[in-house]
């Protein structure tokens, strides 16, 4: 049994970091292993996983699905679903090495894949929403299988144990990526299911996240009437479909969506210039749902770069640093200087205040 | 006439040691129950004339009098119980209706009391909100689904919104139903507290209409003093078609409360009665709402949102749909406990369902219809404390409406005769000498008081949740757990049982 | 004189354009062929003339208060709707639930009407709505009256038909109902008493006809040489007794 799906929400702790190189150069995962493994113990071994952007440059046009299965039938059924839905160009394996503190993994696959031509142009979707809608379709309606990430030319690699030696059982310092996301957890439940560690993705989105969000209810319940389908009980799921609604569907600029996540106070609002006024107001009168409340810190991965974000009166902790290619971002400072020692610049962003890292040339995420 | 059988309902008990013939209470009851026995030089009670209003011993200054249920007894029977024997005989003298005021007493469920709260330990904290910001504002009027911007990239304005400080607005009660001084009390609580204040179906009266923006007013079936300028008057606009006391039911306002200012704002003659009829006689079917909002809004220019309340019925969900694609702005549904100036007793405590029923079953409608984004939930009928709010709100309303709390605050104990025009604390009256009882300052503070006690209380119960904005309790019901309940009802309520 | 052409044009621009056109100063504004666009006229308080060539849609003039409008052609449903003051002038026949709760001003109708018309129209002070009818009247005329005049005539009406349908002033406390003709007892709510007139109602009536003939050209002499019958509630508390205290 490799665990399932929770029925009830899951509480947990944890860990983030992230590394973006902003001149779009790529380096292994080694730094992103030592910087989340610095951080061990505010993880304890029930989740860790990596977000890395830009690793499949060979494979760029297609989408790339990382799966998990319990079972050869899931598998079977999935490839089923896939072959007809989708032009495959490769399959295979995800390679990993043997890792003694992690065990009973899921059979894990990935796939290169455009949309099928006939299916997409008869279900009248673009491109991103037919993929989006596949994966929603997997997660929902297939047992035993769960797709990992679904991104073009990113990948997730994540599942049950602390994040360094997921990362070794992965062997990720053999990709080169420009962003790479980590994560490791804490949940207060054990549910042991590979698919519930983070990062949690949608298309190109990834989220990390630190925290509980108390508003987990509204916001799941929200998006449902888009037709979000929130099946894994986590906040990383809400917060990841939040993004993708406001960002991808209403096409908010990054700015926009921060206001809804981590609205501005009343008071603030009250304060602002009449045009930042009104737009403020605009947003959180129609996004009120979207609001995340209670203690978090995120990091949003994209292709173009991150977002990071922690909760308007800042119950979880972030530190940020610059050098001359670099952008780090972490729950703690150590975990940043582990991997680099003197950075040019180093903050800590307030409360709902956005820390945005772009590719250089890219206006936003 | 034979006999009519009937005995005192309540005893009263004065205190010889202690009362003072001081004739406060003769003077205090408008039910002339005290009288100075002019012989016998001393205070006498026609108990038989008592409704337990409490006046008397409120403000005897010695403490002398105490009210009692009168404890004799009929013969035990579940069935035939003594009040169904002695609505019996009050038919049988008289050949009439059984008339009642206020909320259902009747011993059913209620619901908020089988619903548990959240709070947070360890994994998410709790917040203090003396020391760290807490939002209750709300906004009522549609939503659109998304922001939008104009050719120009300018942002679009919202439709018309009803900005709430507290998510509390006091419902709708007609001045004729209750007294001038009552209205004023409402009104200026909420124009000073940001909430807002609501008509009822009797006129707006000249007084009040500094409290405009702080308005909704309502139109009813007898469109009382309903006219362009009364619809532009206030904030927003609702229409009423039903109420949780009585569904189904219209009005009737008796010709002797229709006094001098009753009349005119009402605009109908002293003393002729005030008749609401049933439905709205525009009003067969949902087309014609839709037909009846798109009259109100092209009359108001679209610049106030258009509220419909219903009263909480069997297939309230399905109604509901229909209103919110009708183009209501806001949706107010009125539970089967809401109280009322006068209902036919069989009506109110047989017809309907419990608001927090309705509310769930709404609620999950509009979501599956994805219409609950666009339009604003209130609710009603029996909101008694700040506990029953955030239950609402986590259930998934927006906002509530309070009201015989709120008349609670101004000095009502609940002796259920409002339709006798008796009121002695002032509120469901319209005699000057029972009026002028009730100071419309000391009122209006009295009000405050209370919406600001439960405010602080609905602060601290979100901060216990760890939520610092109210719209991250909205339809957040893994905030809610249900104890003493079937499967069912965890169904409908959408919550799971406590310890699960 | 503004014209607007109407043609295939949505009510809430309609509605839209004419109140411009108020704004602006405009005074008289004729509307060509308007067919279904509803509320027209909806809460104008101007004093302004509308002439409406076609079929106004539902609810013309609801919560209308002072302008005055024409309409040659037949009209709707819920025409007058609490309507407070002006004047309609329908060159032909309308639907159902005209003057619901109207409180002032005046509608006259060339031709019939539908169910339920003048139901719980209500006067106030010198606010007296009026309704004159040229032809006949379904059920519930009058119903829940509580004040102001309607007038049924039944002119040029077939042999077999009935002036009136049933339930006439069901639940009527207020107002008067003048019908030239008879009505049967069986035809009218219990809350009604049923009269001749004496000299001041003739008086009255004559009064209200004068402005009606003259508009639809009938002979106002002859319009009143007939037998007429008045209708009026028999109690301004029709409800009384009806509760159990
Ligand atoms: S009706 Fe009220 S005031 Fe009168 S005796 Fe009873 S309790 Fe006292
Ligand atoms: S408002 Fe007055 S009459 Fe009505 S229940 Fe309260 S105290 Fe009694």
């Amino acid at each position: 049994m490799k665990g399932s799906r929770a029925e009830e929400k899951i509480m947990s702790g944890c860990a983030i970091s992230g590394i973006l190189n902003r001149k779009g150069n790529r380096f292994s995962g080694e730094e992103i292993i030592d910087s989340i493994a610095l951080m061990h113990d505010r993880s304890n071994g029930l989740g860790g996983g990596f977000a890395a952007y830009g690793i499949y440059p060979e494979f760029k046009e297609q989408y790339a699905i990382h799966m998990f299965y319990d079972d050869l039938d899931a598998k079977e059924e999935v490839d089923y679903f896939l072959n007809r839905h989708f032009n495959i160009v490769v399959a295979e394996k995800i390679p990993t090495r043997e890792v003694d503190k992690v065990s009973n993994p899921p059979i894990i696959w990935r796939y290169f894949a455009t949309p099928n031509e006939q299916k997409l142009a008869e279900s009248g979707l673009a491109d991103d929403e037919y993929v989006a809608q596949s994966v929603m379709n997997i997660n929902a309606n297939y047992r035993g299988a769960f797709v990992v990430s679904s991104g073009k030319n990113m990948g997730v690699f994540k599942g049950v144990g602390y994040p360094e030696d997921i990362g070794e059982f992965y062997k990720l310092e053999e990709y080169e990526a420009y962003l790479w996301t980590a994560h490791g957890r804490f949940p207060t439940n054990t549910p042991g299911w590979w698919g519930g560690a983070h990062p949690f993705t949608l298309l190109d989105w990834s989220i990390v996240h630190n925290g509980e969000i108390s508003s987990y209810g509204a916001n799941k319940r929200y998006l449902e009437m888009f037709g979000y389908k929130c099946t894994m009980q986590t906040d990383t799921e809400a917060i990841t479909y939040l993004f993708d609604l406001m960002l991808r569907k209403h096409k908010l600029s990054l700015e926009s969506a921060v206001k809804a996540v981590a609205a501005p106070l009343w008071s603030q609002i009250e304060r602002m210039e009449p045009k930042e006024k009104k737009i403020v107001t605009t947003i959180r009168t129609i996004y009120g749902n979207a609001l995340l409340n209670g203690p978090f810190s995120i990091i949003l991965g994209h292709k173009d770069g991150f977002l990071a974000l922690n909760d308007r009166i800042k119950l979880r902790p972030l530190v940020v640093a610059e050098d001359k290619e670099r952008t780090y971002v972490a729950s703690e400072e150590s975990a940043i200087r582990e991997i680099c020692p003197e950075p040019e610049k180093v903050w800590t962003p307030r409360g709902g205040e956005p820390v945005i890292g772009l590719l250089e040339g890219r206006r936003g995420v | 006439m034979s006999l009519d059988y009937k005995v005192p309902e309540f005893i009263i008990e004065r205190d010889r040691d202690k009362c003072i013939d001081c004739q406060v209470c003769e003077r205090q009851c408008a039910n002339q129950v005290h009288i100075y026995d002019q012989d016998l030089e001393k205070m006498v009670a026609q108990d038989i004339d008592c409704v337990n209003c409490q006046r008397c011993v409120k403000l005897c200054p010695t403490n002398a009098l105490t009210i009692r249920e009168n404890p004799s007894e009929y013969k035990k029977n579940k069935n035939w119980t003594g009040n169904m024997i002695e609505n019996i005989q009050k038919q049988a003298a008289s050949g009439g209706i059984l008339l009642t005021g206020m909320g259902n007493p009747t011993a059913k469920k209620i619901y908020w009391d089988h619903i548990l709260l959240n709070a947070s330990q360890v994994t998410n904290p709790s917040i203090d909100p003396l020391r760290e910001p807490m939002e209750l504002k709300t906004f009522l009027g549609r939503k659109p689904d998304q922001i939008e911007f104009d050719e120009s990239g300018e942002l679009k304005d919202l439709p018309p919104q009803l900005e709430l400080d507290i998510p509390i607005m006091f419902g709708a009660m007609s001045f004729g139903s209750i007294s001038i001084n009552a209205c004023k009390s409402l009104a200026q609580a909420a124009s000073d507290l940001g909430l807002m204040y609501n008509t009822g179906e009797g006129g707006f009266h000249e007084d009040l209409y500094q409290h405009g923006e702080r308005t909704i007013v309502q139109v009813a079936s007898g469109r009382f003093g309903v006219h362009n300028e009364y619809l532009n008057a206030g904030a927003a606009v609702e229409i009423k078609v039903g109420q949780g006391a009585k569904p189904g039911i219209g009005g009737h306002l008796p010709g002797e409360k229709v006094g001098a200012e009753v009349s005119k704002t009402r605009m109908i003659p002293k003393g002729s009665d005030a008749l609401s009829p049933a439905p709205h006689h525009d009003i067969y079917s949902i087309e014609d709402l839709r037909q009846l909002i798109y009259a109100l809004k092209e009359a108001t220019d679209y610049k106030k949102p258009v509220s419909v309340k219903i009263a909480a019925v069997h297939n309230v969900a399905a109604i509901a749909t229909g209103i919110a694609s009708a183009g209501a702005d806001i949706i107010a549904i009125d539970g089967y406990r809401g109280g009322t100036g006068a209902a036919p007793t069989m009506i109110r405590d047989n017809v309907g369902i419990p608001v927090e029923l309705a509310l769930a079953a709404v609620d999950d409608r509009l979501r599956q219809e994805e219409l609950r984004k666009n339009v604003s939930l209130v609710v009603s009928g029996s909101i008694r404390n700040s506990a029953d709010i955030v239950k609402a709100i986590a259930l998934g309303a927006d906002a509530v409406y309070v009201a015989s709390a709120a008349l609670i605050s101004l000095g009502c104990h609940m002796c259920q005769k409002c339709y006798t025009g008796k009121c002695n604390w002032g509120i469901a009256t319209q005699r000057p000498e029972l009026v002028k009882r009730l100071n419309p300052e000391v009122g209006a503070q009295r009000v405050k008081n209370l919406i600001t006690g439960w405010s602080h209380e609905i602060k601290e119960i979100l901060g216990g949740m760890g939520i610092n904005a109210l719209e991250s309790l909205r339809g957040n019901r893994l905030m809610l757990r249900g104890i003493d309940l079937t499967d069912k009802e965890l169904e409908i309520l959408g919550i799971k049982h406590a310890g699960k | 004189m503004a014209v607007i052409d109407a043609q295939g044009v949505y009510y809430r621009e309609l509605n839209q354009r004419i109140k411009e056109l108020l704004a602006r100063g405009e005074r008289e504004i004729t509307l060509n062929n308007i067919n279904g666009q509803r509320y027209i006229g909806d809460g104008l308080t101007e004093q302004a003339k509308l002439i409406i060539n076609g079929t106004p849609g539902n609810d013309l003039a609801a919560f209308g208060n002072g302008a005055e409008l024409v309409i040659n052609g037949n009209g709707q449903d819920g025409i007058a709707n609490t309507m407070n003051g002006g004047q309609i002038i329908i060159h032909g026949s309308v639907g159902d639930t005209l003057g619901y709760s109207m409180r002032g001003g005046e509608v006259y109708v060339k031709g019939d009407v539908g169910y339920r018309v003048g139901i719980h129209m209500k006067g106030y002070q010198d606010k007296q709505p009026l309704i004159i009818i040229g032809g006949t009247a379904g059920d519930f005329f009058g119903e829940y009256m509580a004040g102001g005049r309607m007038i049924l005539l039944g002119l040029d009406r077939a042999e077999a038909q009935d002036i009136v349908g049933n339930y006439v002033g069901a639940g009527m406390h207020g107002g008067v109902i003048y019908i030239r003709g008879q009505v049967e007892d069986y035809q009218v709510g219990q809350e009604v008493k049923i009269s001749g007139l004496d000299e001041d109602d003739r008086k009255e009536l004559k009064g209200y006809l004068s402005g009606y003939c003259q508009e639809f050209d009938y002979d106002l002499e002859e319009v009143l040489n007939a037998e007429f019958c008045k209708l009026a509630p028999c109690s301004a508390r029709p409800y009384g007794n009806l509760y159990a205290y």
